[in-house]
């Protein structure tokens, strides 16, 4: 299938941190005919993509797509053998994932990922790791409570003693803990009750509607196009259709492959 | 076994168990944050000997205890920095040059490896010194000491046992409270989600080797000030107690191998004590393996996978 162009989608609501050396018009990030392997196994085949400041955009595909690894070259955990990787404008297709930290990108992993044998405040003086300003971390803490308050509640618990739900809380408190420009969310909804998953899609639009960009992979895609503005398409490392999220969930090949009719 | 016995050899055993205990923290936290099994750990207490060595003898020309208690503790102080950070250095390098590049090989090829960098650094100090036990010099006067009843117990007894106990305690401190501690353990615990916070796990493995190779460079002093002697192969018996004593504990665990280190202490010591000196080894070692049957993952050990 063909490589289709993003569409434009006028920005929504814009990041307040303009602090950065950002040029104006780049957009936050922007993937180039991204290829990635395993080994010998090519995982990324050409992945072209943009996320621009304010937007969520979700990811989508079935597993083996490339999903996840795609967001590990994003992260800096795995490097591209071609392709480039922009971040502002600027070339960080080789930079290493505890460079990127600093320069705004976090990231809730697949799996959670959380500290286990760590407290939940150290899991989130972790997320804070890469920062020194530390009144302004006072303020994320106050901040990452109010959005989970059970956090708060479980602060000075072992974090593996959390349940699933708390723990995706956690994993993703931990990542705004790194005030991060694009935060990069991998399959937030996986394995959590329905009401839950509710709950996390709820808090994954207050985070963006306070100014994160918001980059996100998941099975789930009926609520994932319902809260982003654009969505791509991934089948076996190629990027098969990129559109706004409401076009997608009415397309008929997303909808049988996807959408459960 | 009276009382006054009894007490001798408790303090003989907390002083063997400081000894142990301090290498054994060094086996525990690399094998903690790379899950390496480093071999040449003993080796680096051994060489940490010779340099105390060096300085002592060589360099400042000491021969035999201090009297005077100011000169005696600015020499203790400078014998323990520079030991402390030269060992720590040379635990960095091996890191940095023999562990580093293997680190995404299979498991084998880096502790085959560390079984060669042991040979090496026994190699270098063999040539250096020669294959003969040297005499170091004892500051403190090893004859020295108190009366607890009808005990008698040596100053340098409560100094190994003062300097073991500050320095773990430290450690502890450094590892939960500081936020380079923080890195270190987060590394241990999923280094790739460490990377996502923002930690450069090259770093935080130098200095894990740095603190690690730094205690078995006080360990070395301490060989000398104790036993007033070192040779080229005291690292591997020194070394494979002290790999117990972290087996013991539960490896990977800090306090679990402070813990194992005074427990190896008082099994030989009071093996000794009771007829079997000859047989402290075995008993040691057939302990060892009855943890392992029966509580793999040592006395404070926990349960490795943690992610749900």
């Amino acid at each position: 299938m063909r490589l289709l162009r993003a569409p434009a989608v006028k920005e929504a609501t814009p990041s307040s941190d303009t602090s950065a050396p950002a040029l104006v018009d780049a957009p936050l990030l922007r993937l180039d005919d991204v290829h990635a392997a395993y080994g010998r196994i090519e995982a990324l085949q050409g992945i072209s993509l943009e996320v621009r400041r304010g937007e969520i955009v979700a990811m989508l595909g079935g597993n083996g797509a490339g999903k996840s690894t795609t967001l590990k070259t994003i992260s800096g955990l795995m490097h591209p053998h071609t392709g480039r990787i922009e971040l502002e404008g600027h070339d960080v297709t080789l930079v290493p994932a505890h460079r990127l930290v600093k320069l705004g990108i976090g990231q809730a992993p697949e799996g959670r990922r959380i500290f286990g044998r760590m407290t939940v405040l150290e899991n989130l003086q972790m997320g804070a790791y890469s920062r020194r300003d530390m009144a302004e971390i006072d303020a994320d803490y106050d901040r990452v409570f109010g959005l989970f308050p059970r956090l708060q509640e479980r602060r000075s618990q072992s974090a593996g003693t959390l349940s699933g739900g708390e723990q995706q809380m956690l994993a993703i408190g931990r990542a705004l803990m790194g005030r991060p420009k694009l935060l990069l969310l991998d399959e937030p909804s996986m394995g959590l009750a329905p009401v839950l998953v509710e709950q996390i899609f709820r808090i994954i639009r207050d985070i963006n509607a306070q100014g994160t960009t918001i980059l996100l992979v998941e099975q789930n895609a009926l609520m994932a196009l319902q809260v982003a503005g654009r969505g791509y398409i991934l089948q076996t490392g190629k990027i098969v259709l990129a559109d706004t999220a409401a076009a997608l969930a009415q397309n008929e090949q997303v909808k049988k492959a996807y959408l459960g009719g | 076994m009276d009382v006054g016995t009894l007490t001798q050899q408790l303090v003989n055993a907390l002083t063997l168990g400081a000894i142990y205990a301090l290498i054994a923290l060094g086996y525990t936290m690399v094998y903690g944050i790379i899950e390496l099994i480093n071999f040449a750990h003993g080796d680096v207490f051994m060489v940490g000997s010779f340099v105390s060595l060096w300085l002592l003898a060589d360099f400042f020309g000491l021969r035999g205890p201090i009297n005077n208690p100011a000169e005696l503790v600015g020499v203790l102080v400078v014998a323990f920095v520079f030991s402390m950070v030269v060992m720590g250095l040379v635990g960095v390098v091996i890191e940095r040059f023999a562990y580093r590049p293997l680190r995404n090989a299979p498991r084998l090829a880096p502790l085959i490896t560390a079984i060669g960098v042991s040979f090496i650094l026994q190699n270098i100090i063999q040539i250096w010194r020669g294959p003969a036990q040297l005499n170091s010099p004892q500051l403190i006067n090893v004859q020295a000491g108190f009366r607890v009843g009808s005990a008698e117990v040596h100053w340098i007894s409560v100094f190994v046992i003062a300097i073991a106990v500050g320095l773990i305690i430290g450690l502890h401190l450094f590892i939960s409270r500081t936020r380079m501690g923080r890195a270190m353990r987060s590394t241990a615990l999923d280094r790739e989600a460490a990377q996502l916070m923002g930690v450069d796990i090259n770093t935080t493995i130098a200095v894990t080797f740095f603190i690690g190779s730094a205690l078995a460079g006080a360990a070395g002093v301490v060989q000398g000030l104790y036993y007033g002697y070192t040779f080229f192969t005291i690292g591997f018996q020194g070394g494979l107690k002290a790999f117990t004593a972290a087996v013991l504990g539960g490896i990977g665990n800090t306090t679990g191998a402070a813990l194992g280190g005074f427990t190896i202490g008082f099994i030989e010591v009071f093996a000794s004590q009771a007829g079997y000196a000859n047989w402290s080894e075995a008993i040691v070692f057939s302990i060892l393996i009855l943890v392992l049957v029966f509580r793999p993952t040592g006395l404070l050990g926990q349960p490795t996978a943690e992610r749900g």
